[in-house]
C-alpha cells in the first residue's frame, strides 16, 4: 500500500439573495418606555445566527447598545411578512429591512429628544453608549431611556420604525436567458491537501487553505463558524454523502445515520481561513451571506486533489473508495501527477 | 482553525469603526440552546396530543386501485383516517406563490404513485405506536407502472410520463420550451477557431439535508377558533400561505410559530406538515402532531437532487477560453418544489465566475419516479461549481498552465459584461485566489499576483453584449416526439440573432424606502467616506459625477456606475434602425472569430526579490467603486432613494 499525496483547487463565487428577486422582507422596530428596543420579524433562526446578526445591525442603526435590544422572530401574530430564511437572503434582505425601520425609529428618537433638549433634531447623534447628545458639544446631552419615557408619557409619541426592502422580480428572456439574478456575489478560493491508499482507496484530507470575501463580516465569529462548518459539510458531500449511492438507481439508499456516511469529529482537517472584506452597496454595512457558498468549492477543489494524487478523475460524486480503486485499476496503478507548489 | 482578516484588502471601500457591527458578540439565543432550554416544535406539549402517520407507496410509479383502511380504524387507539378526498385543496406548487409554474402535487395522493414514498393516506391516533401500527393494517391495492429514474432516459420519445402536469417529463419554460435557455455570444464560430476543445461529463448526487432535528409540525386549537402551529419550517410565510391554501382556511385564522429550528440546509421550505397537522387538528378537535421520523427525513423528505452537467469550452494555447456551453439536467423527482427555479438560478450563475465572450447553455428541470428534490446549501450552484471547477483543471492540463493562473486570467472583474447581460461589479475573485495561494506556499508567476479585479474589467469586448446567435429547438414537447439531443446547438437548425448591446434595464437593487424617514445616513453604513475636504476631491471619489457638499447624493453617478446593460451598446429594440456603436462587429461579419484579448497588464511586476510564497499585495487603491461622498453637517434633504447604498434607480426615473 503507498499513501499519495494530492493538491487540489477550486474557486467560486455565489449569488446572495433570492434568485430573480420578488422575495421581500419586512421589520418593525419600537422602543419600550424605558428605552430598550424590541424588533419583530418572521425570520428563522437555524443556527445561523439570524437573530445576533438582525440584533448586531438593529442596535448600530438605531446608535444603541446592542444589549438595549432584544429580536423576537417567527410568531405570525406580531411579526411582519418575511420569505423566509433560505438561498443567503437572510442577511441581506432582513438586514436592509431591518435597518431602515431601524432608521425610522432613530429619527423619531432624535426628534423626542431634540424636544427635550430644545434642539434640532438634525443637531443631535448617538455615542452608542445609551446617550443622545448635541453633535460636537457632549455635555449637552440626554439618556435614551429618559427620552423614551419623555416621548411615552409626556410627548405621546412613538419610538417605532418600519422597514421593508424588496428587490423586485426580475423576468427571465426565453431565447436568450437574459435576467438580473442577484444584487451581489460572494466569492470563495481554496485549497484541499489530501492523501489517498491506493489499497483501500480511501481518502483522507489532511489540511485545507481558504479565502473566503464576505463582504463585511457582520459577526466575525458566525462568519468563522459558518465557514468552518461549511467547509465540514464540503468535504462531507465530496467524499461520503448521498442518499442514493448507485443513483440513479435507488437501491441502498440508507435510512439512518449509521448508513448515511459523514466525517466524524476525527475526520476535520485544520482549516486555515482568510476572510476578505469587499462590501457590496446594497448589503447592510455590505454584509453578502456566507452561509451557503462556504461549501461549494470544496467539493472540486477534492476531487482535483484526488487527481493530483492518484491520476483518477472521478467526475461522478461522492468520490467512494469503489469508484476510486477502479479508476486506478483501469489506469493500471496509481498516477500521481507531481507535487503542486 | 485559525482565521485571519485581510483587513488589508478593500480597506478604501470599508468604513471600520462601527459600533456594534464587526463584533464577535455571542448568540442571542446561546444560552438557551447550550442549557437545552430553548424551545424547538417539538418541545410544545399539550393534553391529548395526537399522533400522525402516513401510508407511503413502495412503488416507484403505481396506480392506486384501492384503499382499504377498514380494519385499520377499528384498532385501538386510532382517532381519524385522513383521505386524500378529506383535503380540501388538495394540489399545490410551493412557487404559485410567486405564480411560477402550475399545481402539481397532491398532498395526499388519490390515484397514482410516482414515487417510492409518496404518502396516499394518513393516519391519527393516541400514540405513534398506534398509529404505526395502524398503518401497517392499511390495505393498498397497487398496479406497478414502468417507471423511469435516469434525467436522459425521461426525456426520451416512450419514457413514461412521471407527472400528469407536465406529461413531457421537463418543466415548461416560457410556455415555449423544455429547458431555459442562456444564449450570449456565437458559441458554434468560436469552438471552430479554438485551438483545443475540452470537454467533460459531473454527476452530483442527491444529498439529504441532515438536520439533527427532523422536520414536522405541531397543531392545536387555540381560543377564538383559531389554530396554532408549532413548526420547523424556514419560511414561516411560506408555509402560512400553503397551509391557508390547501386547508381552505383564512390565513388570519392560523397563528403560526416557529424561529427557533435544529437545522434546516433548505430541506425545510417544503411545507408539508403543517397543513397536514392543520387538517389533523380541523377533522378531530385536538392537537395533532406530523413529525418524520429519521428514515423518512432521508428517504421520503426531498434531498438535494441529483444534477448532471456537461460542458464544452474552446480554448486557446495561452489559456482564455472563448466559448464555453453547458447542459444542465436538474432531477426533480416526481414533483417540481423548487426545482423549477433552482434552473433560472443556475442559468444566471453560468459560466462561473469567468469572463467568457461566448456562452450558451441548455438547463432542464426533469421529473423522474424519484423523492421530490429541493433545496439545498448551494441550492442550484453546488453542483454546477463541482462541474465548472473540474473542468477548469482539465483544461489547465490541456493548455499546460498553472490552475489557479488559469483562473486568475479568465477570472471576471468590475465592469465585466455577464453572460445574463448585466455588468459584474463588486468582485473579488482574483484576490481569493491570491490569497489562498500566497499562504499555502502556492507559487504564481509575479503577472499574476499582480492582478486586480478592480482594473482590468469593462474595456474592450469584455464590457459588451455580443451579438449572439439563437436557435429555437426545444419546444415544450417537441423532444419526446423526436428524440432531439438536448445540447445546445446540436442541431443543424435554424439560427436567428439577437443585435449586439441588446438589452433591457432592470438592476438588482432593492425598492427605495417608502418614507424619507427610513433611509439611513450613508455615513452610518460603514462604507468608506473620504475625510476632510469635500465630497469629490478625496482620493476614493474618482465615481461619476461626483458629489458637491450638500447636494443630495448623485443621482447620475448611480445610473452610470450601477447601470445594468452595457449602456455604450445600448440600442433600441424595436423601431428604428439600429446604430453600431464604435468598434461593434457588424452584423454581416458576424463575430467567426472568437473575441480574445491578451490580459491587459497596466500593474508593474511585483521586485523580483519578492519572496514566491509572500501573500499578495494589497490591490491598488479603488477606482470607480467608491460610494458617494456625504459631506458633514446637515444631512442633506432627504427623498426616496437618497441612500445609493440600501436603494437603487429603479422606480425612480
Amino acid at each position: 500500500m503507498t499513501l499519495h499525496s494530492g493538491r487540489g483547487f477550486a474557486c467560486i463565487n455565489y449569488p446572495i439573495g433570492m434568485n430573480l428577486g420578488g422575495d421581500p422582507s419586512q421589520a418593525l422596530v419600537h422602543s419600550t418606555p424605558d428605552g430598550k428596543f424590541k424588533v419583530a420579524l418572521s425570520a428563522i433562526d437555524l443556527g445561523q445566527g439570524m437573530k445576533s446578526v438582525t440584533r448586531q445591525i438593529a442596535a448600530e442603526a438605531l446608535g444603541v447598545p446592542i444589549e438595549d435590544v432584544y429580536v423576537d422572530t417567527a410568531d405570525s401574530d406580531t411579526g411582519p411578512h418575511d420569505m423566509g430564511s433560505f438561498a443567503s437572503r437572510g442577511t441581506h434582505r432582513m438586514g436592509n429591512a431591518v435597518i431602515r425601520a431601524a432608521a425610522e425609529a432613530r429619527s423619531q428618537m432624535l426628534e423626542a429628544a431634540a424636544d427635550e433638549l430644545e434642539v434640532n433634531a438634525s443637531d443631535l447623534t448617538t455615542d452608542g453608549r445609551g446617550n443622545i447628545h448635541v453633535k460636537g458639544s457632549p455635555s449637552r446631552t440626554i439618556t435614551v431611556e429618559e427620552t423614551a419615557q419623555a416621548a411615552q408619557f409626556k410627548q405621546g409619541r412613538t419610538l417605532a420604525g418600519r422597514g421593508i426592502f424588496l428587490v423586485p422580480m426580475s423576468d427571465v428572456d426565453a431565447e436568450t436567458g437574459e435576467m438580473t439574478p442577484v444584487s451581489c456575489f460572494a466569492h470563495a478560493a481554496l485549497i484541499v491537501d489530501l492523501t489517498v491508499d491506493d489499497e483501500t482507496g480511501e481518502v483522507e484530507v489532511t489540511h485545507i487553505n481558504s479565502a473566503y470575501e464576505v463582504g463585511r463580516a457582520l459577526n466575525p465569529r458566525l462568519v468563522e463558524q459558518q465557514l468552518i462548518g461549511g467547509a465540514w459539510m464540503g468535504v462531507s458531500h465530496a467524499l461520503y454523502e448521498t442518499t442514493e449511492p448507485y443513483y440513479p438507481d435507488r437501491a441502498h439508499g440508507p435510512e439512518d445515520f449509521n448508513l448515511y456516511l459523514q466525517p466524524g469529529p476525527g475526520d476535520s482537517a485544520p482549516h486555515h481561513i482568510s476572510i476578505l472584506e469587499r462590501p457590496a452597496q446594497d448589503a447592510p454595512f455590505g454584509g453578502k451571506g456566507p452561509g451557503e457558498m462556504c461549501a461549494n468549492p470544496v467539493l472540486p477543489a477534492v476531487a482535483n486533489a484526488v487527481y493530483n494524487a492518484v491520476g483518477v478523475r472521478c467526475d461522478t460524486l461522492p468520490i467512494t473508495p469503489e469508484k476510486l480503486l477502479r479508476g486506478i485499476r483501469a489506469n493500471g496503478g496509481a498516477r500521481p501527477q507531481g507535487r503542486r507548489t | 482553525m485559525p482565521v485571519e482578516f485581510r483587513k488589508d484588502l478593500f480597506a478604501d471601500e470599508r468604513d471600520d469603526n462601527l459600533t456594534e457591527i464587526g463584533k464577535p458578540h455571542i448568540r442571542q439565543d446561546i444560552l438557551g440552546h447550550v442549557t437545552g432550554r430553548s424551545p424547538f416544535y417539538d418541545d410544545h406539549l399539550f393534553d391529548g396530543l395526537l399522533h400522525m402517520r402516513c401510508v407511503r407507496s413502495p412503488h416507484h410509479h403505481a396506480r392506486v386501485r384501492s384503499v382499504d383502511a377498514s380494519s385499520a380504524e377499528r384498532m385501538p387507539g386510532v382517532v381519524r383516517v385522513i383521505r386524500p378526498s378529506d383535503v380540501p385543496v388538495n394540489m399545490n406548487t410551493l412557487l404559485a406563490l410567486l405564480d411560477f409554474g402550475r399545481d402539481d402535487e397532491p398532498l395526499l395522493t388519490p390515484d397514482k404513485v410516482s414515487y417510492r414514498g409518496e404518502p396516499v393516506l394518513a393516519v391519527i391516533a393516541t400514540s405513534e405506536r398506534a398509529a404505526r401500527a395502524a398503518v401497517a393494517e392499511v390495505r393498498v391495492e397497487w398496479e406497478e407502472l414502468p417507471f423511469v429514474l435516469d434525467v436522459e432516459e425521461a426525456l426520451a420519445p416512450g419514457a413514461p410520463t412521471v407527472n400528469q402536469t407536465y406529461p413531457n417529463n421537463t418543466f415548461d419554460y416560457h410556455e415555449r420550451y423544455d429547458h431555459q435557455k442562456l444564449r450570449f455570444g456565437d458559441v458554434e464560430a468560436a469552438f471552430a477557431s479554438a485551438d483545443h476543445i475540452v470537454e467533460g461529463e459531473y454527476q452530483m448526487s442527491p444529498i439529504e439535508q441532515a438536520p439533527l432535528e427532523t422536520c414536522g409540525a405541531i397543531a392545536a386549537p387555540e381560543t377564538n377558533d383559531r389554530i396554532v402551529c408549532y413548526t420547523s419550517t424556514q419560511a414561516l410565510f411560506f408555509s402560512v400561505a400553503v397551509a391557508a391554501k390547501q386547508t381552505g382556511l383564512a390565513s388570519s385564522r392560523l397563528h403560526f410559530i416557529g424561529g427557533t429550528v435544529g437545522g434546516g440546509f433548505g430541506g425545510k421550505v417544503d411545507s408539508h406538515h403543517e397543513p397536514l397537522a392543520i387538517l389533523g387538528t380541523l377533522l378531530t378537535g385536538r392537537p395533532v402532531k406530523y413529525m418524520w421520523d429519521r428514515a423518512e427525513e432521508m428517504q421520503v423528505g426531498a434531498p438535494r437532487g441529483g444534477e448532471r452537467w456537461r460542458l464544452k469550452d474552446g480554448v486557446m494555447h495561452d489559456g482564455r477560453i472563448v466559448a464555453r456551453s453547458l447542459t444542465g439536467f436538474f432531477d426533480a423527482g416526481a414533483y417540481t418544489r423548487l426545482s423549477s427555479y433552482a434552473v433560472q438560478k443556475a442559468t444566471g450563475h453560468l459560466p462561473g465566475p469567468y469572463t467568457i465572450a461566448n456562452v450558451a447553455s441548455n438547463v432542464y428541470c426533469v421529473y423522474t419516479n424519484r423523492t421530490p428534490s429541493t433545496a439545498m446549501r448551494g441550492f442550484g450552484i453546488t453542483g454546477v461549481d463541482f462541474a465548472i471547477e473540474c473542468h477548469m483543471d482539465k483544461v489547465a492540463e490541456t493548455v499546460g498552465i498553472d490552475p489557479i493562473e488559469l483562473r486568475i486570467l479568465n477570472a471576471y472583474r468590475d465592469g465585466d459584461m455577464k453572460a445574463h447581460r448585466r455588468q459584474a461589479k463588486n468582485c473579488a475573485l482574483i484576490e481569493s485566489c491570491q490569497v489562498v495561494a500566497g499562504k499555502s506556499g502556492w507559487t504564481l508567476s509575479q503577472d499574476a499576483m499582480a492582478q486586480s479585479s478592480l482594473t482590468g474589467g469593462g474595456v474592450g469586448w469584455r464590457a459588451e453584449i455580443p451579438q449572439t446567435v439563437t436557435d429555437q429547438t426545444g419546444r415544450i414537447g417537441e423532444r419526446r416526439r423526436s428524440g432531439a439531443p438536448a445540447d445546445p446547438f446540436a442541431e443543424a437548425g435554424q439560427r436567428a440573432s439577437v443585435p449586439a448591446g441588446t438589452a433591457n434595464e432592470h438592476p438588482a437593487t432593492g425598492n427605495a424606502p417608502q418614507r424619507d424617514d427610513m433611509v439611513i445616513e450613508a455615513e452610518r453604513l460603514g462604507f468608506k467616506v473620504a475625510t476632510g475636504g469635500p465630497a469629490g476631491a478625496g482620493p476614493t471619489s474618482a465615481g461619476p459625477a461626483g458629489a458637491s457638499p450638500g447636494a443630495p447624493l448623485p443621482r447620475v453617478a448611480e445610473h452610470e456606475q450601477d447601470r445594468p446593460v452595457s449602456a455604450p451598446n445600448a440600442m433600441p429594440r424595436a423601431s428604428g434602425g439600429p446604430s453600431l456603436p464604435p468598434g461593434a462587429a457588424a452584423p454581416a461579419e458576424r463575430a467567426p472569430q472568437p473575441r480574445h484579448d491578451p490580459l491587459p497588464q497596466r500593474d508593474p511586476p511585483a521586485p523580483a526579490s519578492s519572496p514566491p510564497t509572500a501573500a499578495p499585495a494589497p490591490p491598488p487603491p479603488v477606482q470607480n467603486a467608491a460610494p458617494p461622498q456625504v459631506p458633514d453637517g446637515p444631512r442633506p434633504p432627504r427623498r426616496p432613494g437618497v441612500s445609493r447604498f440600501i436603494s437603487g434607480p429603479r422606480g425612480r426615473r
